[in-house]
């Protein structure tokens, strides 16, 4: 081979991280929340993730090939990482066409519309599954039953809808919620794999604790805060505010939508202060709201202000004051 | 462990040749002297072709306060005073000198006795720094007389010198400490008298233990001078990271100088050149070089003089590997690639580090994907995506608001970018043309006489 001499500005290294190497470690991650949800719901998990991550490639892939100029982006899986997590966000029930329509509004609008990857200022799996919410709310809120047969006070319904419906947050079982043997989205049930995942990412530096940490801390806070206003035992502020934590799409929101990269801010006091914001307007919904979950609701406003927060909220400088 | 506070990579440091004792290089038939090493005006030539000159000799003299002197590396004749191409493929004016045997000015000491004994006033410790063409071996090449010169009205504290070697690859401080230790200290020490300030440090990266551990203990006869083992972390060995490390300081934004917080920061291989000159009245005619990469067959540490062709180095360590290479003039972060490797060896060339296979090639660049490596990583606290981006639209007054001139181009963002995108490239134009409008805005300002 001939030696060829390159010659480039410095610096000559380079760490050897790449886009797909990240995107890779979010699908890695994202791995033992889809199992556990095979074991609780059955098959019909895969068949509906199958189905969001091979219509969100396609979709990324064909208006890449028909309205962009450049080279495909579909294999540095960051379209994968949309599709799982839209899956994560849907019941295992929802039949695959209304899968396809949401795989369509999160990659052809959400995403593709802003120029791709980098440069959507909203998550595309929850704008997706926001669409799916509105457009076919039956289908979105109907969850079957989980295969493992657990039987108690939820009988069909998410833990946040029993208890938005009255239901005592005393008569649920804490740790079949960490577990994840309830019903719900079909990804975010099981809290214990879904922090399996988060220390993952953490170990690999995909991302940093401020967001998850902000997002979960804020809902505890303000639960434990609420709980004590109306007077309850602190054994149960402290359940309440558990249950806020591992309840509905708290973590797989705090951990995987939330730190979405081109939708949260730069910096860690930015990261801060949007997780706090997702925090307090996720709780404002799930109390006193009409729907029982507001996590994505509450990512969707706040990605909004994160120009913003990028604008305003700037590292220190060395040596400025 | 101490380190500075913000910011900052860990690249394997990959020193090859750590423990490689310094070798003596053999002393090349030809060597070209640029007359501009340095920061500052080029030397002006003080010999024509036909002189005979010894080892030594001054042969260009500092055209000004910005400049320095050069010396003869060999003896024999000069043959040219004329433009030769340098390594980063420019035409510069080089005094080239053909070797006749090794013949020294009869001036220097060449025993290898230490002279620990210094009764010299400041004055004429300056006057011998600058009269042996010492400049900022770490690879800065700031004239050393320059930055020992407190200017009025600022007041020196203490002495920094700079041991860390945070640049991957390089050993050549590491090896002046292990091997020279002693003189080292005796340099530092005439330093601190030619400013006068009693308070000495020495900032040792703590991947070099055997150098933290002998330097301390020969430190221990020196009541002022203290050793300071700092985090690994890359840039430790930055002129204002290494401040920051060692006294809390910051220095402020440009154009502050260390002296602004009471410091003047040097290198342990420029303490050394101290040594020599001011005991042994030896010019800076050599220097340490690491020649090293991972497809090097035998990493070494040359002493080598002045004006030696980089590529007789490189034949000596086994020739260049069998691939695509870098041949980086410097460590992988900082150094310059060069594209013409018969160029000399200067004062400011530390290391030769040749990158080979698929790391001498770019990654090719995609999209941003706004991950915030390149803000976390940059040890000066800026935002190099959001400089890249404005740089790019050419909007300079917004990177002016953006304090892009406090970038030190350390690279720690370029090289953390999943998306392979050349960030410093654009942050450095950006700097650039925002530095060039600052002095147009000055030079406006300044009423003419």
């Amino acid at each position: 081979m001939a030696n060829r001499l390159i010659v480039a500005p410095a610096p000559h290294y380079h760490s050897g991280d790449s886009t797909t190497r990240i995107m890779r470690d979010v699908v890695i991650a994202l791995l033992p929340a889809l199992a556990v949800s095979v074991w609780v719901f059955g098959l019909n998990v895969l068949f509906v993730t199958a189905i969001a991550v091979a219509s969100c490639v396609g979709f990324e892939y064909g208006i890449q090939k028909l309205l962009f100029k450049g080279k495909l982006t579909i294999c540095n899986y960051s379209a994968v990482v949309t599709g799982i997590l839209l899956a994560f966000n849907l019941p295992s029930t929802l039949p695959w066409w209304i899968v396809i329509m949401g795989s369509f509004v999160a990659i052809g609008v959400a995403k593709m519309t802003f120029g791709g990857l980098g440069k959507n200022p909203f998550n595309p799996a929850l704008v997706g599954r926001v669409f799916l919410l509105i457009a076919y709310p039956v289908q979105m809120t109907t969850f079957p039953a989980t295969t493992l047969g657990v039987t108690d006070a939820l009988s069909g319904a998410t833990p946040l809808a029993a208890v938005k419906a009255g239901a005592a947050v005393e008569s649920l079982d804490i740790t079949s919620l960490f577990l994840g043997t309830i019903p719900g989205s079909l990804g975010e049930v099981s809290a214990l794999a879904l922090l399996l995942g988060f220390v993952y990412l953490l170990v690999r530096r995909v991302i940093s604790w401020h967001i998850p940490v902000a997002v979960l801390a804020t809902m505890a806070i303000f639960a434990a805060a609420v709980g004590i206003a109306e007077g309850d035992a602190m054994s149960a502020v402290g359940e309440f505010a558990l249950f806020h934590i591992f309840a509905g799409g708290a973590i797989l929101g705090a951990v995987y939508m939330a730190t979405d990269y081109s939708t949260s801010p730069m910096t860690p006091k930015g990261m801060l202060i949007f997780g706090f914001g997702i925090g307090v307007i996720t709780m404002l919904i799930r109390l006193w709201g009409a729907y029982p979950e507001g996590m994505s609701f509450a990512i969707l406003i706040m990605n909004a202000t994160v120009p913003l927060i990028n604008k305003y909220v700037k590292p220190k400088r060395f040596g400025i004051k | 462990m101490k380190t500075f506070p913000i910011g900052g990579v860990h690249p394997s440091d990959n020193k090859l040749s750590r423990d490689k004792s310094i070798e003596v290089f053999g002393l090349p038939d030809v060597v070209n002297i640029p007359l501009s090493q340095h920061i500052g005006a080029p030397a002006t030539a003080k010999v024509a072709k036909g002189d005979r000159v010894l080892v030594g000799d001054l042969i260009a003299e500092a055209s000004s306060f910005m400049s320095a002197n050069i010396h003869s590396p060999i003896s024999g004749v000069v043959t040219a005073v004329a433009p030769a191409v340098n390594g980063q493929g420019l035409r510069q004016m080089m005094i080239t000198i053909k070797r006749e045997d090794d013949q020294w000015a009869e001036t220097i000491d060449r025993s290898s006795k230490v002279v620990k004994d210094c009764r010299l006033a400041a004055r004429e410790i300056m006057e011998k720094i600058k009269a042996a063409g010492i400049v900022g071996l770490g690879g800065a090449t700031f004239p050393l007389h320059v930055k020992l010169s407190i200017p009025s009205g600022k007041i020196a504290e203490s002495l920094i010198i700079n041991g860390v070697e945070c640049e991957p690859y390089l050993t050549s401080d590491h090896r002046n400490m292990l091997e020279h230790g002693e003189e080292i200290l005796v340099g530092v020490s005439i330093m601190m008298r030619a400013i006068g300030v009693f308070k000495g440090y020495i900032g040792i990266e703590n991947n070099k233990p055997d150098a933290i551990a002998h330097l301390t203990e020969l430190a221990e006869r020196y009541d002022d001078i203290h050793i300071v083992p700092l985090q690994v972390k890359y840039p430790q060995g930055g002129e204002k990271q290494l401040i920051a490390a060692i006294t809390g300081r910051e220095v402020p934004a440009p154009p502050a100088l260390p002296i602004d917080v009471g410091v003047v920061v040097s290198n342990v291989s420029t303490a050394y050149a101290v040594y020599e000159a001011v005991q042994k009245n030896k010019p800076l005619v050599e220097r340490v070089v690491t020649v090293t990469g991972k497809a090097v067959k035998e990493p070494k540490n040359y002493l080598t003089r002045m004006g030696t062709p980089i590529s007789a180095l490189i034949d000596s360590v086994g020739g260049l590997p069998d691939s695509d290479v870098r041949a980086v003039n410097g460590g992988p972060m900082m150094g310059r690639a060069m594209m013409n490797l018969d160029s000399p060896v200067t004062k400011g060339c530390s290391g030769i580090t040749i990158i080979s296979g698929s790391e001498a090639s770019r990654g090719e660049a995609s999209a941003c994907i706004k991950c915030g490596k390149c803000v976390s990583a940059c040890p000066m606290g800026l935002e190099p995506y959001l400089l890249f981006k404005v740089a790019e639209r050419k909007s300079w007054d917004v990177l002016e608001g953006e304090d892009i001139t406090s970038c030190i181009e350390c690279g720690c963002c370029q090289s953390s970018c999943p998306a392979h995108l050349p960030l410093l490239d654009f942050v450095r134009l950006g700097k650039q043309s925002v530095m060039g409008l600052i002095r147009a805005r000055m030079a406006a300002n300044t009423p003419k006489k």
